[in-house]
């Protein structure tokens, strides 16, 4: 199954004639004009403590720097700063609570910052609200799937970006069509396209939020736990969708208490620990253990760059 | 069309009994035939209690309720009511309500009167052909930004809207007495007076009520048709064709079976026989009838009789008015990406947002719609009436939301139609109307739309937890 769908084209090639329309094709226009005139250089961007494999690879295509949000006293995120180059898979981990869903909320534009800068191939941009963040090519798929329950599962796909007529009215067939044949990619056995999205499973939802994500063109990813409420089935598909997508070059967050997971499909990981990031670490240079360290206790091994959550001692 | 996309043919929906594989072929909406079957209920049994009351007044069970007379009375009487209803059901599905329309509507028809008869007549004079449209964009205007003032304060202020609303309803009313002077104001322009209903020249007549009949009908079949071929095209799940056929004759019943009790309700007795006098039409003679509805000479007296000259008045201007605002709401709701948002907002507002909608905007925007809408009942209440005054939309806003409501709208967001909100002002006009006929005091018809709208809701609490 999971090999076939590998072959096929990606979902998100899929509306040949989608594209012109809507507004995906905008955040490649509009992302000159939108980003500040602040350049920096590689050195900077790595960060004072030179680190290996990170230099060679030049300017990240998102950089959150020192971000900072709380909520009435409760620092969510601390000082937090993460990357993420094209065509990589970094995965956020840290216990619950640890500010991971808030820290890229920030970056998909549902909280505003306290503090910090997001950069996007080395220009500072302004992400104040969803907008900003879609006009940019950043794709969200939230935890809690923010799906308008009342409507079915095209209108939420095409939700705030629909398919018209040449009469400016919904262009309700093409949109189920197109529906249709994303939703048989993700989720085969799908068939309820009439139904509000209240009536489906979680999986379906999800797979209705992950299509969402993904059909857009987006150049980031950002997936909050994509996979909690999937079959085997169903979240193998995503597994391949993930590489398939990073090896069109499009930079991934994701999110996941599954270590197996991350460590099957994420190039680095990102520990975060009560708002502080403990550590990042590419995967290839830590331990199953390790990472459990410095999710549960804070531990920074050697194969990792500490952040401002490691504990003193480890560091 | 292969079989295989046909729904009937789909395995899961063969067990099911033959009512419920009925809705489900025709995707008629069970709420929609509950409410009308409600409809059908009181009606019949209001003919009958004014039967019984009051001797045999000609109504289809032998009272009357269910004359010609009655029924095109209460479309007109419903029309206020309904135009704003389909506003309501959009702020109501985003979760947002207004409980200042009602003084909204005194304000707009007492500053529209106030201009006419006191700024525009004085300058331009009695009667002059630019009154009514002046008066007319100046009070849609007003509607649509006393509306959006309220979607501004809910929206981008945070103040939630029953307080902004319930502010207006006080604010509103006190500036409509203010200028209003607390006294009536009047009389409107005459070409203004068309939006009523009250007068000759907003009545279609016959022709043009079956023209506009065979208009809609067409456009039912064509619909369906449409449909059907979109469907095709992209090879989706087809309605079986018997349920197709039967859509279309319901739907195309309904509009002619209308129309013809509009066409079957006479001039009154008066009116015709000004009209003949004042045109020059010459009144043929005849026998008088107490009973008739037809004009005719009995030597140099103007009679009553059952033949003679004889006028219908088909449908309406405000009941026009009512059907093209709800055409069009349905239209915005269903077919636009404004509805489509509207919706998506009251089903989540969060994710409403997260996707990128601006639900402030919009907010402000449902408002200001139903301020224009407030506008249009307004034209229509102060036109019917010939003058505003500032109590002219006193409690109007509970009864939009109490219409709203009965028509299926849920106050938890999300769910709610145009149709069932002006069905459901029907209903609640007609409970109203035939209080008022079987001369029961007013104090009751309170009471019992009150009750009504208590069990509405019950009734569709028990369906919703059947269903789910
Ligand atoms: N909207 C909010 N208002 C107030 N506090 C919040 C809000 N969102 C998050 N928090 C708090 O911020 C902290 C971080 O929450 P966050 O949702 O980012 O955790 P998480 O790492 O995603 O956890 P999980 O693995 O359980 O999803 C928690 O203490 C949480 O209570
Ligand atoms: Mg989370």
């Amino acid at each position: 199954m999971a090999k076939s769908a590998k072959k096929s084209a990606p979902a998100r090639k899929a509306p040949a004639k989608a594209p012109a329309k809507t507004p995906a094709r905008k955040p490649a226009a509009k992302a000159p004009a939108r980003v500040a005139e602040v350049h920096d250089t590689p050195a900077a961007v790595v960060g004072a403590e030179p680190h290996r494999n990170l230099r060679e690879r030049g300017t990240p295509l998102i950089e959150m720097r020192d971000i900072s949000i709380a909520f009435g006293g409760i620092k969510a995120v601390d000082h937090a700063t993460v990357d993420l180059y094209p065509g990589e898979v970094v995965g956020l981990l840290g216990h619950n609570g640890a500010g991971k869903s808030t820290l890229i909320k920030v970056l998909s534009g549902a909280y505003k910052r306290d503090a910090g800068q997001i950069f996007i191939n080395g220009s500072e941009v302004n992400i104040d609200n969803p907008r900003d963040a879609k006009a940019l090519g950043i794709e969200t798929i939230y935890q809690t799937l923010a799906l308008a329950d009342n409507v079915d599962a095209a209108a939420n796909l095409y939700l705030g970006r629909e398919l018209k007529t040449g009469f400016g009215t919904l262009d309700d067939v093409a949109m189920e069509a197109e529906c249709r044949k994303v939703m048989h990619r993700l989720n085969p056995n799908f068939r309820r396209f009439k139904e509000p999205v209240s009536k489906l499973s979680g999986g379906q939802r999800q797979s209705v939020a992950i299509a969402r994500a993904i059909h857009f063109n987006a150049r980031i990813l950002i997936m909050d736990e994509p996979t909690a409420a999937l079959g085997p089935q169903e979240t193998a598909q995503v597994g391949e969708l993930i590489k398939q997508l990073k090896a069109e070059g499009i930079g991934i967050f994701l999110i996941s208490h599954d270590l197996h997971d991350v460590f099957d499909l994420a190039d680095r990981v990102a520990v975060m620990k009560n708002g502080k990031v403990v550590g990042t670490a590419h995967t290839s240079n830590v331990s199953h253990d390790d990472v459990l360290g410095m999710i549960i206790a804070g531990k920074c091994p050697p194969g990792a760059m500490p952040g401002p959550g490691a504990m003193r001692e480890a560091a | 069309m292969s079989n295989s996309s046909d729904v009937s043919s789909n395995p899961a929906l063969q067990n099911e009994g033959p009512v419920k594989r009925f809705f489900r072929a025709t995707e008629i909406d069970e709420r929609l035939l509950g409410m009308v079957a409600a409809l059908l209920l009181i009606w019949c049994a209001f003919d009958i209690a004014s039967g019984i009351m009051r001797g045999n007044f000609g109504g289809l069970l032998g009272g009357s309720f269910l004359t010609p007379r009655n029924l095109w009375t209460l479309l007109v009487q419903t029309s206020s009511i309904a135009i704003m209803s389909t506003g309501m059901v959009l702020l109501i599905v985003m979760r947002q309500l207004d409980l200042s329309i009602g003084s909204m509507l005194s304000l707009v028809a007492v500053a529209g009167a106030v201009l006419q008869v006191f700024e525009l007549v004085p300058i331009l004079g009695v009667g002059h052909p630019a009154i009514w449209p002046l008066a007319v964009l100046f009070m849609l205007a007003i509607g649509a930004c006393v509306g959006a003032l309220n979607g501004w304060l809910t929206a981008y202020l945070k103040i939630p809207a029953f307080i902004v609303t319930l502010g207006g309803l006080l604010a509103y009313s006190g500036l409509a007495f203010y200028l209003a002077k607390g006294e009536t104001v009047a009389p409107m322009d005459k070409t203004y007076e068309i939006f009523g209903g009250g007068i000759p020249i907003s009545w279609l007549g016959p022709f043009w009520s079956w023209t506009l009949a065979l208009v809609a009908c067409a456009a039912i079949i064509f619909g369906i048709v449409n449909g059907r071929r979109q469907r095709q095209r992209f090879k989706f799940p087809l309605r079986p064709m018997w349920a197709e056929i039967f859509l279309a004759l319901v739907g195309s019943s309904i509009v002619l079976g209308v129309t013809n009790v509009m066409n079957s309700y006479p001039w009154p007795f008066k009116l015709i026989e000004n009209y003949a006098k004042a045109n020059g039409v010459t009144i043929p003679a005849g026998v008088e009838n107490k009973d008739g509805t037809a004009v005719c000479m009995a030597g140099e007296q103007v009679v009553r009789c059952t033949e003679g000259l004889i006028y219908y008045t088909g449908y309406s201007v405000p009941v026009i008015l009512t059907l093209l605002v709800g055409l069009v709401m349905t239209f915005l709701a269903t077919r636009t990406q404004f509805g489509r948002y509207v919706y998506a907002i009251g089903g989540n507002p969060e994710a409403a947002e997260l996707a990128g909608i601006n639900t402030k905007w919009m907010t402000v925007k449902v408002f200001a719609l139903m301020g224009f809408l407030v506008g249009i009942s307004s034209i229509v209440s102060s036109a019917r009436l010939n003058a505003a005054t500032n109590a002219l939309g006193g409690l109007n806003e509970l009864y939009v939301i109490a219409a709203t409501v009965i028509g299926g709208t849920s106050l938890a967001g999300g769910v709610g139609t145009i149709y069932g909100a002006m069905l459901g002002a029907l209903l609640m006009q007609s409970i109203i109307s035939g209080m008022s006929l079987l001369n029961l005091p007013a104090a009751f018809q309170n009471i019992v739309v009150g009750v009504v709208l208590v069990l509405a809701v019950w009734l569709d609490q028990l369906y919703s937890r059947r269903v789910k």
